[in-house]
């Protein structure tokens, strides 16, 4: 995987597959469980897709301590946490608040207001971004929901107290 | 008071329910295809979901409008021919066209189906509109975006069809139907292709001063400032220097949204018969929430109400909404 470099000196390959750092480490399974059964649930998300399947989006919810590298592709699902400094070259970047992100998976925000009000960034492939918007929005129901659907109550309760928060801050991180 | 039709956009088969389950009393939608002015990337619909729409909407008393409302170009017609067939067989409430090709095939082929003319076909005056009436028998107009109330009111006198008009959304008129700006700076035509400022054009490129510029092609059409409210990247909503200007400036159009919610009893009193919503590029929440914001709206003046209208402007192009030419011709 190519990587941006940023200002902290990215680990050794080697050791930095040894010891991830804890926080993804943990994080890592939960989004693998998570787009595979996204997936699972809504296999018709990926012919809206095209020939962006394969794209790598990479997608920054500001505030929280790293970014997150998604390739849509049925063959070869990628969702993956990555320590900001170690940032990967994608063909397209999308940022934005955590709960205007979380506002776009969960079916209650419109993605054209976000970018009119400069609250979502987009560069790199537009098409691609455009492709994977409209996608995510034919998904009936709750993505956000489908995702925390996967650890019952509990996940269940987060979601719940973070779209309370979210709708107490209207939005953003 | 005659209750006018709320008609709803829908780019994907979950708008479509969306829209029907807010309140909207037809939805207009389109095949992923040329066939249809809102030829964007992941959007439309197949013909298994388009005729699964509209059973979904017939089953709950909605009615679905299909959208085959661009220009065919010489050798391209079956596809035009092929939405045209699909639509009648899956039992669509009507054709919206603009083209008077696709009109004479859709009105000699499928008698019994009702032809809307769309917007694309520009047609304001009296005397185009009946043109339409009389060849291909359309039984409703979509005006284009340029008249006042008091014009609407008199046109609608003198046609003897129905008449729809834009009540909220993306407002770049221009001459609608003739835009060829796109076609210019991209080679693609929206008009023939359905794809304004085609995405894979587009590219935002973020400086660091938090600024962003809106390039399509080659062409950088717009800069916005850190904080500064965007609009859609089309080279109608574009800025440019021009010579006697000192700063670059909206020449064409700016990026604003229409919103006649508070002149619906004015135009239901001009004896306009469809409410059309713009948007089919937007989510199932825009889709959600301006439906339901108009469906309330419209039911309260039918009830001799003043209407509660929701603020929307957060859904607005630009952050910034306008009655257009309905409230003045100084739009701009």
């Amino acid at each position: 995987m190519t990587e941006i470099s940023h200002d902290t000196p990215a680990p050794r390959p080697g050791l930095s597959r040894l010891l991830p750092p804890p926080p993804l480490f943990l994080l890592q399974p939960v989004l693998n469980r998570v787009v595979h059964r996204v997936a699972r649930l809504h296999p018709s998300l990926f012919d809206r897709l095209g020939p962006h399947r394969t794209a790598r989006f990479v997608i920054d919810a500001r505030g929280l301590p790293f970014v997150m590298l998604l390739v849509p592709d049925p063959d070869n699902l990628v969702f993956r946490a990555l320590p900001r400094n170690r940032e990967p070259q994608g063909d397209a970047r999308i940022a934005g608040g955590f709960f205007d992100l979380l506002g776009l998976v969960d079916g209650e925000s419109d993605g054209d207001a976000l970018f009119f009000s400069r609250d979502l960034d987009i560069t790199g492939n537009t098409e691609a971004v455009v492709c994977l918007r409209n996608a995510l929005d034919d998904v009936e129901g709750s993505i956000a929901e489908d995702a925390a659907g996967l650890f019952g109550a509990p996940g269940r309760a987060i979601l719940a107290a973070l779209r309370r928060t979210g709708d107490r801050r209207g939005g953003t991180s | 008071m005659k209750r006018p039709e709320l008609v709803c956009p829908a780019g994907t088969p979950a708008a479509l329910r969306t829209a029907v389950d807010a309140g909207a009393d037809a939805v207009y939608c389109g095949f992923q295809n040329a066939t249809n002015a809102r030829n964007f990337p992941g959007l439309n619909f197949t013909p298994a979901e388009m005729e699964q729409g509209v059973a979904y909407a017939h089953a709950r008393g909605a009615k679905v409008l299909l959208a085959v409302n661009s220009f065919p170009t010489a050798g391209r017609f079956d596809l035009w021919r092929e939405a045209v067939d699909a639509g009648a067989r899956f039992g669509v409430d009507a054709l919206i066209v603009a083209d008077i090709g696709v009109a004479a095939y859709a009105a000699e082929a499928h008698p019994d189906l009702r032809l809307h003319l769309s917007v694309q076909a520009a047609a304001s005056s009296p005397e185009a509109i009946r043109y339409y009436v009389r060849e291909f028998g359309v039984r409703r107009v979509v005006l284009p975006r340029i008249l006042t109330v008091s014009e609407i009111k008199d046109v609608k006198k003198e046609i003897p069809c129905e008449i729809e008009t834009f009540i909220f959304g993306n407002h770049g008129l221009m001459v609608e139907g003739r835009c060829s700006l796109t076609n210019y700076v991209t080679g693609l035509s929206t008009n023939m292709d359905g794809v304004c400022s085609p995405a894979a054009q587009v590219h935002y490129d973020k400086e660091a001063d938090g600024s962003v510029a809106t390039r399509l092609g080659d062409f950088t059409i717009d800069r916005f400032g850190a904080g500064e409210q965007a609009g859609y990247p089309t080279i109608c909503k574009g800025r440019y220097h021009a010579a006697g200007r000192e700063d670059a400036y909206y020449a064409f159009e700016e990026p604003i949204s229409l919103n006649l919610a508070t002149l619906l009893p004015q135009l239901m009193a001009a004896g306009v018969e469809a409410f059309k919503i713009e948007g089919r590029q937007r989510s199932r929440a825009y889709v959600r929430q301006v439906v339901g914001a108009f469906r309330g709206a419209v039911d309260q003046v039918l009830a001799g109400e003043d209407p509660e209208l929701a603020d929307l402007v957060a859904l607005t192009e630009g952050q910034k909404q306008t009655q257009g030419a309905a409230g003045s011709k100084k739009w701009r």
